[in-house]
């Protein structure tokens, strides 16, 4: 089962032929993900590493290969119109990568994805695993840009802003011999396609997700919105990390989004929250897969 | 980035937003040849404004003693004497922390006669991802703290992207901060022309406080932007070559300055733990743990996630010129970017800077055996960390055992 993808998911890449788009859809193929397309307009009819098909659209790529998903390479002034032009495609999910798309951009986006069947993760993201069977977890559905070989298989979805802390999460259960459902990277910027409470929502009704680790980091109230649902309707444990308890206010911590800004946002509101909610709160970033296994009593 | 209060009355301005009547200068001559302009045109009282990017100008004190960072004047030879006091001087208010602003532009403009002071903003509501227009009959004030005591004085207008600010959703506003008559015609205009000039110009956060209900020669009221701030977000940059011109590299930190030109994200802070990390989240955790263990956080710095050697080292110098750090906490999780190429850095920085402070290195993730190889047979002191946790523990007590007497 996993969520949103699973290694049957057929995968096409928007922006195959840049560096980073290139890189990283070599990655996924090595990974045993089924890719199945790139677009590049102007460019299509051509073939990647000799034998992914490149199509001039998405629409045509969509009708020729099946594909379903999409993970998104292009420049940040590009990318609006290329998340755009995947929901019109009618993709199941799309999961954008570019980071530096201008908010406003993603104001409209989210506009005017209302009503649409397709789902946003990203952008500014890691992307989406969900590990496979084979040695370093490969043979599971890679989309985007995390690294393959810190996955294991498993019953533990995993759901975060933050890349880097992502793969620090991961890797603390897989070292402790405990594998993945899904790890979703959901984005640092303000305004994203999902939030930690959607793919929340995604992993408690998943039978093969026993345990969730959700990380956030200051601004805005997502984590709040989530703990607040999950104290009301989640069955099963979740524990989570908040990062940037030290940054200053009103400064931007990388991240677009990590800013306290007016008071709000902080790492302390959003640590209460988790309390209140019944969340184990790991007390540091070493200890996000341990807080998590002693709730679950392993 | 931010604007000057000059520059964003300027930009309001082209989208028929009433500024009061001034212009911006960096010497006292210049001062007076614009105050003697505006009071030949008729002004009684002109207000001369520091422009610095921080808040609470009028109460500060610049280094000299003197106080206050906005004056009002009546004749064109004080508002001389007032820029020659402020102009070249450092300027501290609550927002600038004590190293205080140095002052090299002032604006000299007309100070209307206010009749009410109004609040007004626009910015992004992330809870519905869609802009909102703020205002409030509470202006002058700390918007903060009316929000926190009187949140019915705050009225929210959300507007959908679609279709933009519309005139019924201005009207509501202008009735909510009881506005009559001829005022309420004027505040639609004013509003849509606010919230254009934030939609277009891809801005974070405008804000005018005050927005004043004045009274003009001819006794009819009119609405001002008698102050204003804008924020722009940084990555809509790139399409407003205009706006980016616009930017003041005296108001922001040399090294944060210094680090943009190689892509790293570096912000100083107050502690003596200077710490170099892959991943924005993941910086932030690392400043977190360093204080969970009982030292302080120099510095949040993202070189991002496909470092270079060219970065480390970089990173290491610009970590290094914070006369206040005493030691060094590196961590990589190297998921794609090869930890041997980041070993490889470090070495070198080491090398080149002459490195005394103590340095604790966690490395994990690809090709990490080849990376602490390289580190180990380097020659040089460096400790190793094997989990955040641990780094931080060895960093925090390397620096406590240095400043031992």
């Amino acid at each position: 089962m996993a969520i949103l993808v699973n290694p049957k998911t057929r995968l096409l890449i928007q922006g195959i032929t840049g560096a980073f788009g290139t890189r990283h859809t070599q990655l996924s193929l090595a990974y045993g993900t089924q890719v199945v397309a790139g677009v590049t307009p102007g460019k299509g009819g051509q073939l990647f590493e000799n034998k992914v098909p490149i199509f001039d659209t998405v629409a045509e790529a969509v009708r020729q290969t099946g594909a379903t998903a999409s993970a998104i390479f292009v420049r940040p002034a590009f990318a609006a119109d290329a998340i755009l032009e995947g929901v019109d495609a009618g993709l199941d999910l799309v999961v954008c990568i570019t980071e530096g798309i201008p908010v406003n951009d993603m104001v409209r986006v989210k506009r005017a994805m209302e009503g649409k069947k397709t789902r946003l993760v990203g952008p500014n993201c890691p992307g989406v695993v969900t590990p496979g069977e084979g040695k370093d977890s490969t043979g599971g559905c890679r989309i985007g840009i995390a690294p393959g070989y810190i996955h294991k298989k498993g019953n533990i979805g995993v759901v975060s802003r933050s890349g880097t802390l992502t793969y620090e999460a991961v890797w603390q259960l897989t070292c402790r011999g405990v594998g993945q459902s899904t790890c979703v990277g959901i984005g640092g910027d303000p305004v994203n396609g999902s939030s930690h409470l959607d793919v929340i929502k995604m992993f408690n009704d998943d039978p093969e997700t026993h345990g969730i680790i959700m990380i956030g980091e200051i601004g805005g109230s997502a984590e709040e919105d989530a703990a607040e649902w999950i104290q009301r309707h989640c069955q099963k444990p979740v524990a989570g990390f908040i990062a940037g308890a030290t940054a200053p206010p009103g400064r931007r911590m990388g991240h677009a989004g990590a800013i306290v800004s007016g008071g709000k946002g902080t790492a302390a509101a959003k640590i209460a929250a988790f309390k209140a909610a019944g969340i184990g709160v790991a007390p540091t970033p070493s200890e996000m897969a341990e807080t998590l296994l002693k709730m679950m009593g392993r | 980035m931010n604007l000057h209060e000059y520059q964003a009355k300027q930009l309001l301005a082209q989208y028929g937003v009433a500024v009061p009547a001034g212009d911006v200068c960096s010497t006292p001559e210049a001062a007076r040849t614009i105050a003697e302009n505006l009071l030949s045109r008729g002004a009684t009282l002109l207000a001369v404004k520091s422009q610095i990017h921080a808040g609470g100008r009028g109460k500060g004190t610049f280094n000299t003693g003197f106080q206050g960072g906005v004056k009002l004047c009546k004749t064109a030879d004080d508002v001389f004497e007032k820029a020659r006091a402020m102009l070249g001087n450092v300027l501290v208010t609550k927002q600038t922390g004590p190293e205080g602003r140095l002052v090299s532009k002032l604006l000299i403009a007309v100070a209307p006669h206010i009749h009410k002071e109004l609040y007004l903003a626009v910015l992004l509501d992330r809870a519905s991802s869609r802009p909102v227009l703020m205002a409030s009959t509470e202006g002058g004030m700390d918007i903060e703290e009316v929000a926190a005591r009187t949140p019915e004085k705050i009225l929210k207008e959300t507007i959908d992207p679609a279709v933009g600010l519309m005139p019924y959703q201005a009207r509501k506003l202008a009735a909510g901060l009881g506005l009559q008559g001829d005022l309420i015609g004027q505040a639609v205009k004013l509003l849509s022309g606010v919230y254009k000039a934030w939609w277009e110009s891809d801005a974070a956060l405008l804000e005018i406080n005050p927005l004043c209900i004045v009274t003009a020669g001819d006794a009819k009221q009119g609405l001002l932007a008698v102050d204003a701030k804008l924020s722009l977000d940084d990555n809509g940059l790139e399409r407003h070559p205009d706006l980016l011109a616009m930017r003041d590299l005296a108001e922001e930190s040399p090294l944060e300055v210094e680090a943009s030109k190689f892509s790293l994200n570096y912000i100083k802070l107050e502690g003596d733990i200077a710490c170099l990390v892959n991943g924005a989240g993941l910086a932030m955790a690392t400043m977190d743990i360093i204080q969970h263990f009982g030292g302080r956080p120099a510095n949040f710095l993202d070189v991002g996630g496909g470092a270079s050697k060219e970065q480390v080292s970089a990173a290491f110098k610009i970590i290094l010129q914070d006369p206040n750090v005493r030691g060094i906490l590196v961590n990589i999780f190297g998921g794609i970017m090869d930890c041997n190429v980041i070993a490889t850095g470090i070495v070198a920085a080491v090398k080149e800077t002459g490195l005394k402070l103590p340095l604790v290195v966690r490395l994990e993730g690809n090709n990490v055996e080849a990376g602490k190889k390289t580190l180990a047979e380097s020659g040089l002191t460096i400790i190793g960390g094997t989990s955040m946790a641990d780094a931080a523990q060895k960093v925090v007590r390397a620096v406590a055992a240095g400043s031992k007497p």
